[in-house]
């Protein structure tokens, strides 16, 4: 590009308004029907947005909260924001009122815009809480008429005024912009705080754009290009490839019509950038698999013929290594009766690049979407580097590693292993934390990742698990319980497991079982069962998970600085953790300590030797806020390891 | 927005209703009205006739006695169809769908007595037609919208569960977008979260489209929680009416639902 691209996000959006005025910039389906805006009237409408919140007194410096689903008013609003030199503050959407409660009230929050009766709903309860929230503007008006709440007031309202100030003030929009500089704050977003409150990390235009700009030109994006947005926006990965690289590329973001059609929608748009963190994937995958289950036989024997032969070279021809021609033929067949339609029915027929991030994802997952075509990589990231790290190129695939540093970004590894990231993407602090922005960002302008790792051979970054983890079986062997949990969760079965360890003689473990993956495995055998409780305390479904669990030993038996890690002893927790009994941070992290205090007595019985079953009873929260308690006699169950001789002759 | 939601003069009215098949007696001498805009609840022990009341008002059963007063117009009985272009729509307690069809066909099929175009266009979807069902399918788009069941549009309602059928039963009722909803027992057979879903259903009809809605439930304390006035029968014969509060503390009431001290 001959002159350089703007250096704020509405000055960007000015510029994709000239540029392709015509183009869509966002599409939104309502009503059965994709309905387009072009970048000329996505500018037009945040103008009025803009001018409506500068009429309600929405001043340089404030904070901008949204709350919701992915709605293009709500990408919107934060561009307006902006335009007038305030942050925008995406939130969780599916948080309960009390952890709204505490960002509104940490981010001064004067003005909420929201989606719906629901979040309406939720800021109405806590809003004696936060005084300082003056307006609330929501987006559908649906159940709403009736609410006469003072600051309470549609978004069309917002905008017709904002409509009528700009007709007043015809220089207003484009003289606010003007004053926006580089450096300001442009979002906050908060992390989920696995430990402790969530903080506010403040991210500024350049900051993000630049992030944008590495991962545009990394994967050469073009205008062209279709996204699907339909990760919270409050995370750091959906703001960066649905707002800051769409703003940057000018490609077109779409908006599923609600959080149940994001599959058909995905079929329909056929995105050809795809973002999705790993439980996604294997969510498709899980469903993919139970379907072929219930296919006719040549359709199954098809399938599963061709995923051999995927498995065998698919990922080998993607990468772009030498295959056999007998194996190409092959492959070119099953791409057109298998891959080919199999890509059509996960909406992925378009891709170009896909990526996952987030999570560790298991090599069989990722290999099997790699095998039929489909261009998925990893990439590294925390929030308070507005995600992009680190990055796998184009042909150089490992399933292990998260690839070489992104452009720009320099990573270091530190003596205890933690992994250091010095560039223009880091944040510029914690909102009001000078505390917390002293203790992760050092004099010589580095970023404590809080991550351990390393460097393998050809320079790509390899996360093992989060340093503070890390730590050290009574006997001195390694011990990083992320990496044994991703192991254990590698299997379909198994959807969260948390293990003990530390400064114990051996590591034991609790299992989540998969309900969909298990309750199918269950009805295949004509195993009746009441619910999760009842399935989970099945024999047949311990011998099961047992079988995984050995599974998981024996590879990491296969690896000398973890072999001691094997896990000895495992129960299956009689209720899926959960966000709201605050045993998982939003992103769904297992909050390891509040686990272990709530599950004292299970651990307690893991360690105490002959101990086969223990009695626990706990309190959960349903979804609609109440409260009550399920018990449950847990049995545990022992698992077989290998010794390290051993494990040499099986790897 | 102008409120819909005022609750206006009497838009139905019936009188002195006596129903009954040979020698049992259904309805004997039944009078309430219901006014414009207001839910409606009618309930009552098994065979209390609730059921053949809303029959009676839509005229599927016609009474030996009585009448019927529907936005003024008297009148001894009605046929259905009559019923429905009047603007009255019900849901049947057990599920009334076309199980091979789509969600989005069951709710057109509520559409059918807005539809001009005669089979020969429909079939050829020419002209008229095309316009026509544009227009059907966009209203039908709505109910679609407002009752959240976008990602079951092209599914067969009977692959559906049990709730989502009630719903898409409400949609098709809601698609001849009528003046006075009948709903038997909207409610039966749905858990705790089915239910109040629906009730918001219910309400947002009521709320948004000013509906007036008559309803039958056994679920009281749904019936409680919804309606603006109860009408209860007992045996054929109504033993109270008047608001939620009044109703729960009638004699005769308690002792029809709890049975009579002796």
């Amino acid at each position: 590009m001959a002159e350089p691209l703007p250096d704020t996000f509405p000055r960007l959006l000015l510029h994709q308004a000239k540029v392709r005025p015509d183009r869509p910039a966002f599409r939104e389906k309502d009503f059965g029907i994709w309905q387009t805006w072009t970048w000329a009237q996505v500018a037009d409408e945040v103008r009025a947005l803009a001018c409506g919140l500068a009429s309600l007194g929405f001043e340089r410096g404030d904070n901008l909260a949204m709350i919701g689903d992915n709605r293009p008013r709500l990408y919107w609003a934060m561009c307006a924001a902006q335009s007038l030199g305030g942050v925008a503050v995406p939130m969780y959407q599916d948080a309960v009122a009390q952890e709204l409660s505490f960002v509104l009230q940490d981010a001064g929050i004067r003005f909420a815009i929201v989606e719906d009766q629901e979040q309406t709903d939720k800021l109405l309860e806590i809003r004696d809480q936060c005084p300082q929230l003056a307006h609330i503007l929501y987006d559908d008006p649906r159940g709403l008429s009736h609410y006469a709440r003072p600051g309470l007031q549609s978004l069309d309202a917002v905008m017709q005024a904002g409509r009528d100030w700009h007709a007043r003030k015809p220089a207003f929009f484009l003289e606010e912009i003007a004053r926006g500089r580089p450096d300001d704050v442009a979002v906050m977003l908060y992390t989920s705080g696995t430990t402790g409150k969530p903080k506010g990390v403040c991210q500024t235009h350049t900051a993000f754009i630049r992030a944008a700009e590495s991962g545009c030109k990394f994967d050469r994006l073009r205008p062209e290009d279709n996204i699907l947005s339909y990760l919270p926006m409050a995370w750091v990965g959906d703001h960066l490839f649905s707002y800051a690289q769409a703003m940057y590329v000018g490609f077109t973001v779409n908006c599923p019509e609600s959080g149940d059609t994001v599959m058909i929608d995905m079929r329909e748009i056929g995105p050809s950038y795809y973002f999705a963190p790993p439980r996604v994937f294997e969510n498709l995958l899980t469903q993919v698999m139970i379907r072929m289950e219930d296919a006719s036989s040549i359709k199954r024997g098809m399938f599963h013929y061709f995923m051999k032969v995927a498995r065998r070279c698919g990922a080998e021809i993607i990468d772009g290594k030498p295959v056999g021609l007998a194996d190409r033929l092959l492959y070119a067949l099953g791409d057109l009766l298998v891959y080919g339609p199999l890509r059509n029915v996960l909406g992925m027929s378009r891709i170009r690049v896909a990526y996952t991030a987030g999570a560790a994802i298991g090599p069989d997952l990722f290999r099997f979407y790699r095998s039929i075509g489909v261009n998925l990589k990893q990439l590294y990231g925390a929030t308070e580097t507005c995600a992009a790290v680190c990055l796998q190129p184009d042909r150089q695939i490992k399933f292990d590693t998260v690839g070489p540093p992104a452009p720009g970004v320099e990573v270091k590894i530190a003596e205890g292993g933690e992994v250091l990231v010095r560039g223009d993407i880091l944040l510029k602090e914690y909102y009001k934390r000078p505390d917390a922005t002293a203790e992760a960002l050092d004099a010589s302008g580095y970023f404590h990742t809080g991550d351990a790792g390393y460097f393998d051979a050809d320079g790509h970054l390899k996360i093992i698990d989060r340093a503070k983890d890390v730590g050290k079986l009574a006997g001195g062997a390694l011990y990083a319980p992320n990496y044994i949990e991703n192991k254990l969760k590698f299997s379909p079965y198994i959807r969260e497991a948390v293990a003990f360890g530390p400064g114990r003689d051996r590591v034991c473990a609790f299992i989540n079982i998969d309900m969909g993956a298990v309750g199918d495995w269950a009805e295949r055998r004509n195993l009746a069962y009441s619910g999760y409780a009842d399935l989970a305390q099945k024999n047949e479904v311990y011998e099961l998970v047992r079988e995984c669990v050995e599974k998981a030993n024996a590879e990491l038996a296969a690896d000398p600085m973890l072999s001691e890690s094997q896990v000895h002893r495992f129960l299956i927790l009689h209720k899926e953790l959960d966000p709201d009994d605050d045993e998982l941070t939003r992103t769904r992290k297992v909050r390891r300590g509040l686990v272990a205090e709530k599950y004292a007595v299970l651990i307690e019985a893991l360690y105490s030797a002959g101990k086969t079953s223990q009695f626990i009873e706990t309190q959960i929260r349903f979804e609609d806020g109440r409260t009550g308690k399920i018990s449950a006699d847990l049995r545990i169950c022992e698992a077989r390891t290998l010794g390290a001789d051993a494990a040499r002759s099986v790897a | 927005m102008t409120d819909v939601r005022r609750i206006g003069k009497p838009i139905l009215t019936v009188e002195e209703i006596s129903l009954s098949f040979g020698g049992v007696k259904a309805l004997q001498g039944v009078s309430f009205d219901v006014r414009e805009h207001e839910i409606r609840a009618i309930i009552g022990p098994n065979g209390a006739g609730k059921s053949s009341m809303l029959n009676v008002i839509n005229g599927v059963y016609h009474p030996q006695q009585g009448t019927i007063a529907f936005k003024g117009r008297k009148r001894h009985d009605v046929d259905p169809h009559e019923a429905a272009q009047q603007g009255i729509a019900r849901t049947f307690q057990n599920i009334a769908l076309f199980r091979g069809m789509t969600v989005l066909d069951n709710i057109m099929t509520g559409r059918n007595l807005k539809m001009k175009c005669n089979f020969l266009q429909q079939a050829l979807y020419w002209g008229r037609a095309q316009r026509e069902e544009l227009e059907h399918r966009a209203k039908v788009e709505e109910i679609v919208d407002f009752l959240e069941i976008q990602h079951i549009r092209k599914t067969p309602v009977g692959r559906l569960p049990y709730g989502l059928q009630k719903r898409v039963e409400l949609g098709r009722a809601l698609a001849a977008e009528p003046t006075m909803l009948l709903l038997d027992e909207p409610m039966s057979g749905m858990n705790l979260e089915e239910k109040q879903d629906m009730s918001r259903f219910i309400l947002d009809v009521n709320d948004q489209f000013g509906t007036t809605v008559v309803l039958i439930e056994h679920d009281m304390s749904v019936v409680m929680d919804l309606s603006d006035r109860v009408v209860v029968l007992n045996y054929g014969r109504k033993i109270a009416d008047g608001t939620p509060d009044e109703v729960r503390q009638n004699r005769d009431v308690i002792e029809a639902y709890l049975g009579v001290a002796h």
